[in-house]
């Protein structure tokens, strides 16, 4: 399935689609949000697609403590620098928007600290691997410490923003975003054209990254 | 993969390995005092510095001062084990026993640095809580929760062969959120008015408790063989 062309060039149309009915399209009139509500389709896909990207991470990690195959070590490594990249995309997406909404890059709201929490994680977690030279004991302890940052980084994300003020759309309630915000003109590009156009962007920059990896083992090992 | 529990064995082996930790220390006598006068001097620091800081400064100092006493008080646990007492431990007890007799030994020496932390820091930095009994309560279920979490990071790190710093480094983004919910729990001393919903956080911190317990039970034992 890797190797099909079929989803890359859904992906590439979605994308297409997205910037096009993205920056033309109608959208609702909102005080104080006006045009920037367009970030939607941006900022809130490339969150999603980080998100999956660092599921899909932590699955291969415990299949790779299941199995010891080094493969899918690589699969977790790749998975979750691909979620890095796409939380940075989102993080400074959100920054950029915050800056014409809130009137500052950053203004410690929960939204962005619990952001920021996971970048710092993860970040950790490539620390960690690097500090190790035996690749099974790096493959294993990273496996170990993904795994329980991914547990320990999800009450975080979706629990704490619930419990404290934010200015973020959505508020109080859903951490993401406030479905009375937008309307089905916009639902029509966010949901078909922006989050699955920019998650399998990710797989499929992920999945390139690991054909590398692959090949450059293959090369050793001769 | 998931080995028969033998509930009362494994709690005889977890007491022993307690019973020892306990012991070494007693006999060797380094943590505890070790910790203590870092504690002490810290604070006489802050109090040098500080002097008697109003509620919201003494409440962020004291959970920073926690989290600092906790990464040198929990480093230890770990890395005191040469690589040949590891094997010999995983020869007579199972990983799980090992590691919640860490984890006990840990939320233990944690509740007592909490304790007398909490004691110097009204004696020293003042008391500007009207109710300083439920902040008792708050600071002693703070301190066993971020023992629990970096018990857990230490063995990571001592797996790692790698020092107290890289716990550090993998500990205090994963805490920020237990910190945050403290901060916000301490409100509970710190108020005579209170918000809604800090009940709440309070099960929460607990729940995040248990998670971490249960992960360390289901991947210490990926982390220990070699």
């Amino acid at each position: 399935m890797i190797r099909q062309s079929w989803w890359k060039i859904l992906s590439v149309v979605m994308l297409v689609y997205t910037a096009i009915a993205g920056f033309l399209g109608e959208v609702p009139a909102k005080p104080i949000l006006n045009e920037t509500i367009r970030n939607l389709y941006f900022h809130v896909a490339m969150w999603f697609s980080m998100m999956v990207l660092f599921t899909v991470s932590v699955y291969y990690s415990i299949k790779y403590l299941r199995t010891n195959n080094h493969v899918y070590d690589i699969y977790a490594l790749e998975y979750a620098k691909g979620g890095i990249a796409f939380g940075t995309l989102g993080f400074l997406t959100g920054m950029i928007w915050a800056r014409w909404t809130w009137g500052a890059f950053w203004s410690s709201d929960p939204k962005q600290l619990g952001a920021a929490i996971a970048l710092l994680i993860y970040f950790a977690y490539l620390v960690l691997r690097n500090s190790m030279t035996d690749m099974d004991k790096r493959a294993r302890i990273g496996a170990v410490y993904n795994i329980f940052a991914f547990a320990m980084l999800m009450p975080t994300i979706w629990i704490i923003p619930r419990l404290v003020e934010s200015l973020h759309p959505g508020g109080m309630g859903n951490p993401a975003l406030d479905t009375h915000d937008i309307d089905s003109r916009m639902r029509l590009v966010f949901w078909p054209g922006a989050v699955p156009g920019w998650t399998l962007l990710g797989v499929w920059i992920t999945t390139l990254r690991i054909r590398l990896q692959l090949l450059a083992e293959k090369r050793m090992a001769q | 993969m998931w080995p028969k529990i033998n509930l009362i064995g494994s709690t005889r082996h977890i007491l022993t390995l307690f019973k020892k930790d306990l012991l070494l220390e007693i006999r060797q006598q380094y943590t505890f005092y070790g910790v203590l006068l870092y504690v002490a001097s810290t604070i006489f620091v802050l109090y040098m510095s500080m002097g008697e800081p109003e509620g919201a400064v003494w409440k962020g100092l004291f959970w920073m001062m926690q989290l600092f006493i906790c990464v040198n008080a929990v480093a230890k646990s770990f890395l005191q084990e040469g690589r040949g007492r590891l094997l010999y431990f995983y020869t007579i007890a199972g990983p799980r026993d090992f590691i919640l007799s860490k984890l006990l030994f840990n939320a233990l020496l944690m509740l007592l640095m909490s304790l007398v932390s909490m004691a110097l820091f009204v004696l020293m930095l003042g008391n500007p809580m009207p109710n300083p009994l439920a902040f008792v309560m708050i600071s002693c279920l703070g301190g066993i929760s971020l023992s629990l979490v970096f018990t857990f990071l230490a063995a990571i790190a001592a797996r790692a062969q790698q020092s107290a710093a890289l716990m550090a480094i993998l500990g205090f983004p994963l805490v920020i959120p237990q910190l945050l919910l403290l901060g916000k729990i301490s409100t509970i001393a710190f108020e005579t008015v209170l918000q809604g919903g800090l009940m709440e956080m309070n099960l929460l911190l607990g729940g995040l408790d248990v998670l971490i317990v249960a992960l360390a039970l289901i991947l210490f034992p990926f982390l220990w063989k070699d």
